[in-house]
């Protein structure tokens, strides 16, 4: 019964990981595109917990953690380009 | 799209980055000392290490990062290498084969029974590396303008 559950479940983050892959194919703007892939990440994070319940081990926690760090940095990196243009920048005017 | 010249305020983001890092390096610590067992080793947890300071390059910029970690990367990547080629030339020395590790188990104060392992300080040289090399990449593609 909880196995269907969590495949039911499963496939629902797969439709909603496939609707987000639309938003960020055709998303008119790039911040569009740029939530579309956080999004993508957040549910890819929820997958893979509730892979690790179905496989029944503890191996893929370190996995999640380490995706969502990816994925916040990753976002970070690409709405800094979208405003300003540089993603590293050699000295703030300040 | 240009840079604007407008006075920015990234109070949110430079405040997150700060306690962000601290979050992002303990749990590398972590994830290089539990290689051995569990999931994770050298390679991950170096990544993981440069990634924490690529978000402080990203929330600063790379003078400050420079003024915070007064750190050489090359010279960072050349200690690992020595590091790592000790670690497997040291049995040559006393009359085992090349790549030959030793472990024991030792009474530390605050840790009790340790097993210690010379696999650790070939995996400190892989740590090592793999920031070195990934910090010198990022600030050589940043410098350039």
């Amino acid at each position: 019964m909880i196995e269907k559950i969590l495949l039911v479940s499963l496939v629902l983050f797969m439709i909603a990981i496939a609707l987000l892959l639309y938003r960020v194919i055709v998303g008119p703007s790039m911040p569009d595109r740029a939530i579309g892939l956080d999004t993508i990440g957040v549910n890819l994070i929820s997958s893979i917990a509730i892979v690790s319940i179905l496989l029944t081990t503890k191996a893929f926690l370190e996995a999640i953690l380490i995706l969502g760090i990816l994925a916040f940095i990753g976002t970070i990196a690409f709405s800094k380009y979208i405003e300003r243009g540089v993603i590293v920048e050699r000295k703030s005017n300040r | 799209m240009k840079a604007n010249k407008l006075k920015t305020n990234d109070l949110i983001l430079q405040f997150t980055a700060k306690i962000v890092f601290f979050i992002i390096f303990f749990f590398s610590i972590h994830i290089f000392f539990a290689g051995h067992y569990t999931p994770g080793g050298g390679f991950v947890g170096g990544l993981l290490t440069s990634s924490a300071i690529v978000l402080l390059v990203i929330a600063f910029d790379l003078k400050t990062v420079r003024k915070i970690l007064p750190i050489n990367y090359m010279y960072m990547t050349a200690t690992g290498l020595i590091l790592a080629l000790a670690t497997a030339a040291f049995p040559i020395f006393v009359g085992k084969p090349f790549f030959t590790h030793f472990f024991d188990y030792f009474d530390l104060p605050l840790f009790g029974k340790t097993s210690l392992h010379t696999a650790a300080l070939f995996d400190l040289g892989v740590f090592l590396v793999v920031v070195g090399v990934t910090m010198t990449i990022i600030q050589t593609i940043g410098e350039d303008e």
